[in-house]
């Protein structure tokens, strides 16, 4: 297969078709589930069916007679397995309350779904038909869903030996707030519910562990973070990171919701190493719809003041943040990763933030797709609406005044954005989506009462991502650092190894990676296999979250190459007896400045490497690098996006009519690959906005239980999108900035934003997400009353 | 158990299976066909979809044995020679797959709405495709695809 036109310098910048695609259109994926290992077990978890439960007692016995059944094991009979808790790996604050979280629950079940036995058997259809005769006494227990009814006097507790739902208090504020308050023209306050998401990787979550002959363990897993999976095992289950070999093969998608270190994980794990047999677990739908992180769950409070010309001079965010039954890997810290944002693109020179994190008795939450910056865009752009109609200043106008302009830019909230053009993004999408015309039309259609009015929304935004600075990570509490490492190693017979510290999961590592490599050492992108996604082959890496790959994994993977390319040339000048500063490199050939004919290409270089007969003095042989990056800075994308819904007066049906996408990623390494991740994200946006939403009742029972209840949109439900891109490029050696988590960060606020726009005129100021046609219609109904 | 008789990739099988198993088990689990893939207990998502005599059909809704005496292609199958059918080939050229897990049931979904004549535009396409869920591509470059395939614009 073809994959590219491009040639060695001009890869990077070019839409080179994905190597990766030849496996996965065949059907050969290697996806958790597709692998077994002779022998293999299959796991069933079995869950609680109460939100809230005392767990009196636990009988195993049918299950274990059952046809078919090797073992079959209790919370309590697994206890003596766990050398600690599951851990949580950002204490946001000195004082955060974190109860301890085992695989299995022995004494209480805390939310519905939670784990409290598991059997194992011969096939995944005794395994099931086991798990059903496992009988558990339960002692139902109050429980509380709801994030504000949880810190209220009389609600249940969670967790009844904290006292409390409350779990952290965590506050970022600059000195003048309260003062700008009462000094302002306007001040306007909204309160915002940014419902639970699941995130819906179409691949399942699967696990198969296998122990080996040496005390040594194999753990293939759907993760996007096998290093720090790896991790995690030798403070669960005390086999040492050197012993641990996790490997994440094809993983069908993640969104957040795989990086994690997952209950089904160590006991997979903890099984194989029991029974000696390996023991496999495939998630169902229905099952992770309990089982695997949500998104979400938060309560927004925020005041913007202004003066009467519509300069902000201050803004408080002050959010309820539900944190689930238990901390998983990161929950306490999702809502800190928007905590910096609450100013968006504007310069606002006063800035408080408040977090308050609570459990539920409901899934964990933690990283879903924006994770934390979402939220925060969600509420500044729907304010920047409600503060334009307040002030009766256009929002496009609004919007302008206050944008940051001078780069590099110290936030009030203390970080630095490096790069960026924020009025250029929105001028180009004001060109692309020719506003007067749109007016016009929506004019029109108001002045003759159509029953279908158009809607236009706006959302400016900027976020940051490329996690991230080690030492800012530190400083707020974060247990590891954010660094990212590459290998590159030439074969002596030219080939070119890449070994990198990313996990993809559908990003299009090894295409990317590979035109990078490719025009750095003027090889041939074909030349170059990228190995990722396991830990024996891959000893240093931090793994794939945040848009962090490319700003972090791909500078290191740059850097790697510069190392290379020394060691190379020092070969080359003692061969040709020159001085290094005589050689020039361009395009994979060393050549000697003013002397054309004597020349060396890297590929005979990495042969006289590896054949080590004339190298310099004290020189290692072979020729490869290995680089770590530890970046200076978060990434800072910021762009422009509006949305065009037509409304339905009658039946509140939201359709939209066009979406238009511009983006400052910096430099895109694979256009093709940045406008397919601008497309996915602009789409979880738009389903946030329109359709997705998961629900508990009263008794914290998940009423969106399949995806016949929790509606992810298909391609009926969405339009093509019109995306562009304006250029500033990063403070990096590559220019480049996250692309990920773009999308979904702008999307939400433009769609909703547009759909009140369509009904403004009748009153309505603001609609519940998901844009429901019952929520349209109840919101234009009560407008109209 | 009960005997299955049925011909997959033009390959004939028979074999011993429970009532209870479903199509989508019979073909990766006995037949080590793991390029259809289970994303959802529900029908919901279409990561399952195979032709049964050139029709597509969610194999997770459909028995073992319901299959039987019935000819079944798989995303292992639509590929001749090496050559990638041209469904699989758009999808490459567009870049209409990112973790490829819905993969092989979209492109089997596709192949079947444009061989029944029914990808006419973009709309018609959208909705013929509204049985097959994708979470990465936002569908944008799937529609493209397959309306390259398909040969409308």
């Amino acid at each position: 297969m073809a994959i590219t036109e491009a040639a060695p310098g001009t890869y990077i910048g070019s839409p080179v078709k994905r190597k990766e695609d030849a496996s996965l259109l065949r059907g050969r994926g290697t996806f958790v589930d597709n692998l077994t290992l002779p022998g293999t077990l299959t796991m069933a978890v079995v869950r609680s069916p109460y939100p809230h439960a005392r767990i009196r007692s636990v009988s195993l016995d049918a299950a274990r007679a059952a046809e078919g059944v090797v073992a079959a094991f209790s919370g309590a009979d697994l206890a003596e397995d766990w050398a600690g808790s599951m851990p949580c790996a950002w204490p946001v604050t000195e004082d955060i309350k974190m109860p301890p979280h085992y695989p299995l629950a022995v004494d209480e079940a805390r939310y519905q779904g939670d784990g409290v036995a598991v059997v194992v058997a011969e096939s995944r259809a005794f395994a099931k038909d086991a798990a059903e005769l496992v009988e558990v006494d339960y002692e139902p227990l109050d429980a509380v869903a709801d994030v504000e009814l949880a810190l209220a006097d009389e609600a249940p507790i969670v967790h009844a030996d904290l006292g409390t739902n409350e779990c952290y208090v965590w506050k970022l504020e600059t000195d003048d707030v309260q003062a700008a308050l009462d000094a302002a023209d306007v001040v306007v306050t909204r309160r915002y519910y940014q419902p639970r998401l699941i995130p819906n990787a179409l691949e399942p979550r699967g696990v198969l562990a296998q122990a080996g002959p040496t005390g040594d363990m194999t753990l293939w897993s759907s993760t996007q973070v096998p290093h720090i999976l790896r991790f995690t095992m030798q403070l669960v289950l005390g086999i040492p990171e050197s012993k641990m070999r996790v490997i994440a093969p094809d993983v069908g998608g993640g969104f957040g919701s795989k990086v994690e270190a997952y209950a089904e994980e160590y006991l997979a794990v903890t099984l194989a190493r029991r029974l000696g047999r390996p023991v496999k677990w495939t998630e169902e739908r229905a099952e992770g719809y309990q089982a695997t992180i949500h998104g979400r769950d938060v309560v927004h409070e925020l005041t913007f003041a202004a003066t009467k010309d519509g300069t902000i001079t201050a803004v408080r965010s002050e959010a309820k943040c539900a944190m689930g039954a238990y901390l998983q890997l990161v929950t306490p810290g999702i809502p800190l990763l928007g905590a910096w944002l609450y100013s968006g693109p504007y310069a606002i020179p006063n800035y408080s933030v408040t977090f308050t994190g609570v459990f539920t008795n409901t899934t964990p939450t933690d990283a879903y797709r924006g994770a934390g910056r979402p939220e925060a865009t969600y509420v500044i752009e729907r304010t920047m609406d409600a503060l334009a109609a307040e002030l009766g200043i256009d929002r496009v106008e609004l919007r302008r005044k206050n944008f940051v302009r001078e780069f590099p830019y110290t936030m009030s909230s203390g970080l630095t954005i490096d790069s960026g053009n924020y009025v250029a993004s929105l001028d180009r999408l004001l060109e692309l989506l020719d506003l007067p015309s749109i007016e016009a039309e929506q004019k029109a259609r108001r002045a003759s009462g159509d029953v279908k009015q158009l809607g236009i929304g706006l959302s400016t935004y900027n976020e940051m991502c490329g996690l991230a600075p080690s030492r800012i990570l530190g400083a707020i509490r974060y247990a590891v650092g954010g660094w990212d490492s590459a290998t590159i190693r030439f074969q002596p017979l030219g080939s070119v190894q890449v070994v990198t510290g990313t996990s993809p999961h559908g990003q299009g590592h090894e295409t990317a990676w590979s035109q990078i490599v490719a025009d750095e050492l003027g090889v041939d992108v074909e030349d170059v296999e990228v190995l990722h996604g396991d830990t024996a082959v891959s000893q240093l890496g931090m793994d794939t979250y945040g848009s962090r790959s490319l700003t972090v994994g791909g500078i290191a993977l740059w850097n790697a190459g510069q190392k290379v390319i020394e060691k190379a040339r020092a070969i080359v000048a003692h061969q040709l007896e020159v001085s290094e500063d005589d050689l020039e490199f361009s395009n994979g050939t060393f050549g000697v400045k003013g002397s054309p004919d004597r020349n060396m290409g890297i590929k005979d270089v990495a042969f006289q490497a590896h054949a080590a007969h004339n190298l310099p003095d004290g020189m290692e042989p072979g020729l490869e690098a290995t680089a770590v990056f530890d970046p200076p800075n978060f990434s800072w994308p910021g762009g422009a996006h509006a949305a065009v819904v037509e409304v339905d007066t009658e039946t509140g049906d939201t359709r939209l009519v066009r979406y238009v996408a511009v983006d400052d990623v910096g430099n895109a390494v694979n256009p093709m690959i940045v406008d397919g991740q601008v497309h996915g994200g602009i789409t979880q946006g738009i389903a946030a906005a329109l359709y997705e939403e998961g629900t508990y009742d009263e008794d914290a029972n998940l009423l969106t239980t399949t995806m016949t209840t929790y509606l992810v949109p298909s391609a009926a439900e969405v339009p093509s999108y019109e995306t562009d891109r304006t250029l500033t490029e990063a403070d990096n050696p590559l220019g480049v900035k996250g692309v990920g988590e773009t999308g979904t960060i702008a999307a939400a606020p433009a769609v909703i934003n547009a759909v009140v726009d369509a009904l403004s005129h009748l009153g309505v100021t603001d609609i519940q997400m998901p844009a429901t046609p019952e929520r349209v219609w109840n919101a234009i109904q009560e407008a109209r009353s | 158990m009960r005997h299955l008789s049925l011909t997959v990739n033009g390959a004939r099988h028979e074999l011993e299976v429970e009532p209870r198993e479903l199509l989508v088990y019979v073909l990766r689990e006995r037949l080590g066909l793991t390029g259809t893939n289970v994303g959802c207990d529900t029908s919901s998502c279409g990561s399952c979809t195979v032709l049964v005599n050139g029709e597509s059909v969610k194999s997770c809704t459909v028995l073992g044995v319901q299959a039987d005496g019935h000819e079944v292609t798989t995303i292992e199958g639509l590929a001749r020679n090496g050559e990638l059918h041209p469904v699989q080939q758009a999808f490459h050229d567009h870049h209409a797959l990112q973790c490829g897990f819905c993969t092989p049931g979209m492109v089997l979904a596709a192949v079947s709405l444009i061989e029944s004549g029914e990808a006419t535009d973009e709309d018609a396409i959208r909705l013929g495709l509204e049985g097959n869920l994708c979470r990465c591509t936002g569908y944008h470059n799937i529609v493209e695809a397959v309306a390259s395939a398909a040969g409308v614009s």
